[in-house]
């Protein structure tokens, strides 16, 4: 990749963060830490490698994105704000009553969202459907499958993993958000989920791992998995949960917490200055 | 056109041959239309069917809640999915998915759930679903079908895959007692007055309308006329004939397969509440479990006959 296709991809990424803290603070609280971590594979997924077009969401050869873990929704809104899929102060209606961007995906309200999730592990089977139908169609289009380390703990997960690799759905890239924490604590902690690469190759699937916070390895990930074939990809993103906010990095529970006026200028300064390296 | 040509005799058909073939028709009328099952492929008579219709047949292997959750997806890429299981696993079993990667996220999904009620006979009491009518009418603009009979089956089916939302439809695999004339139109949302009556509007589903049949002959040798009305929407209810048949008889029996709390009786006492309270009584299974048996033991066991029918019209009619 060259040096300033990765810096603007790094831009990127810091601009979601900075659109997701806006969303979150403008409500006072969220799920920030799970949001950051999937900053950076937003960032490369729209960036560079899905194919979509934000005057028309619901193009029907457009690549497919499902974000399981619905409640990093506000990252997906950030994202697609700065896409242009809606209007960026439309942000600061986050959770309010009325508004087009609830806390968990919802494909039915937010221009963009291919569907709706919140009840976790439902996603990465609703994925399976997608990708079995558009294959079905004949489309050549691909489904992107953002699932969460915790959330691999329901069951339905590896049923809709077995069914994935059994009906050699080429066309379905799953990516493992592993940020090693959940709500209660470490994964460690509260039910070790153990070598995730392991598990995905035992189930079937082509599958490698990266750093999730290095644009560069996850779009190096992406370029090989759009060969399709027959089995289905898993890219583990071995990332940090709050990645590229340092306090949040180094809160504990950051699962979910209160963005507070101190600490949303406190995070964005820290942004911004990110953003000024890359882009001054 | 709805013709009745009900005279006790029971249909030779099986139901989930009837399943198998509906499935069959509606794929290769429309090529949207997928069939998903859960590894009962044998039990909704698709298995043959399926060998040869690999990308419209997919089976999910025994992992509902995935099936559910595929359905969703399919729904999501265009594709008009009907999914099998039994009552119990395509009820409760997928809840969470049908509630949710279903309905509140509007995709489209018919379920079919075999084996309702006391109809699970030789698996028994854990195959046994008295509270999927319960369930489904849960859900947010969900139809919700107890079968009458093969005709009604049929016609139900083939409506199902075009009407929004999720759509319930509950049936035996086996005979049921002919109730309708083969091709028969049974519009979704629309009761059907098998028998007049004056004295007391016997309101049934499923199984339960031959005993009500054969319960309204044995009153009428008694000077006791009832009414019968095929309740087999069971959501949305055709409030309309609840009403006039309540108002005409003024007093009401409800015979279901299933479980008294949540089913076709509360949905037909909402009516009565609000448009024209009169005395009603039920025969359905009084919040229980199931078991096992034969279907003649477990009508008999769970109060599900003709006799109990009976016996409810008297009461009701007592407290008029």
């Amino acid at each position: 990749m060259e040096l300033q296709e990765k810096k603007e991809l790094q831009a990127f990424a810091t601009r979601i963060r900075l659109a997701t803290l806006e969303a979150i603070h403008s409500i006072g609280s969220g799920h920030v830490g799970g949001a950051m971590s999937i900053s950076d594979v937003l960032a490369v997924l729209y960036g560079r490698e899905m194919h979509v077009k934000p005057e028309d969401p619901k193009w029907p050869d457009r690549d497919y994105l499902v974000v399981s873990k619905g409640h990093a929704g506000p990252a997906v809104y950030g994202t697609l704000a700065l896409m242009g899929f809606f209007p960026y102060e439309e942000l600061k209606t986050l959770n309010r009553g009325g508004t087009r961007l609830p806390s968990h995906c919802d494909r039915n309200k937010t221009p963009g969202v291919d569907m709706t999730t919140g009840s976790l592990g439902q996603g990465t089977s609703q994925a399976a459907g997608l990708a079995l139908g558009n294959k079905l169609k004949g489309r050549k289009n691909r489904v992107f499958l953002i699932v969460g380390d915790g959330e691999m703990q329901e069951g339905q997960c590896w049923e809709s993993f077995l069914f994935a690799s059994a009906k050699k759905l080429g066309n379905l890239v799953v990516l493992i958000d592993w940020n090693k924490k959940q709500l209660d604590g470490t994964l460690e902690e509260v039910l070790p989920m153990g070598d995730f690469v392991a598990k995905m190759e035992a189930f079937g699937f082509d599958t490698v791992k990266v750093d999730g916070g290095d644009v560069e390895a996850i779009a190096a990930a992406l370029e090989r998995t759009r060969n399709g074939g027959e089995k289905p990809y898993a890219i583990v993103l071995d990332s940090i949960k709050g990645h590229g906010v340092t306090e949040v990095e180094n809160t504990a529970m950051n699962h979910s917490m209160p963005v507070t006026d101190e600490r949303y200028a406190n995070w964005t300064a820290e942004l911004k200055a990110k953003l000024n390296a890359l882009e001054g | 056109m709805t013709k009745i040509v009900y005279n006790g005799e029971t249909d030779p058909r099986l139901c989930k041959d009837v399943i198998g073939g509906t499935v069959a028709s509606l794929v290769e009328n429309d090529p949207d239309v997928i069939f998903l099952d859960a590894d009962l492929m044998s039990c909704s008579g698709t298995l043959k069917w399926s060998k040869t219709h690999t990308d419209r047949a997919i089976d999910c292997g025994i992992a509902e809640a995935n099936m559910a959750g595929v359905a969703a997806g399919l729904a999501a890429a265009g594709f008009k999915p009907i999914i099998h299981s039994f009552g119990t696993f395509a009820s409760r079993r997928i809840y969470d998915q049908i509630f949710l990667s279903g309905g509140y996220a509007k995709n489209d999904i018919t379920v079919i759930g075999t084996d309702p009620g006391v109809t699970a006979t030789m698996n028994g009491g854990t195959h046994m679903p008295f509270e999927d009518v319960a369930l489904y009418n849960a859900i947010p603009g969900a139809t919700v079908i107890d079968a009458s009979d093969p005709a009604c089956l049929a016609s139900v089916l083939k409506q199902c895959v075009d009407r929004p939302g999720i759509k319930y439809i509950r049936v035996g695999r086996k005979q049921y007692a002919r109730i309708y004339e083969d091709g028969s139109d049974l519009p979704i949302g629309k009761a059907v007055t098998l028998r007049e009556g004056t004295d007391v509007a016997i309101f049934a589903a499923g199984i339960m309308l031959h005993e009500a049949m054969k319960a309204a002959a044995a009153l009428e040798a008694q000077g006791i006329s009832c009414a019968v009305v095929d309740c087999f929407t069971i959501k949305p209810i055709d409030a309309d004939a609840v009403e006039a048949w309540a108002k005409t008889c003024g007093a009401v029996v409800v015979a279901e397969n299933a479980n008294r709390h949540g089913g076709l009786y509360d949905m037909i006492l909402e009516v009565l509440a609000e448009r024209c309270p009169v005395p009603a009584a039920c025969v359905a299974v009084e919040d229980e479990f199931g078991e096992v048996g034969t279907q003649g033991y477990l009508q008999e066991r769970f109060g599900l006959t003709a006799a109990h029918i009976e016996a409810q019209v008297k009461a009701v009619l007592a407290r008029k």
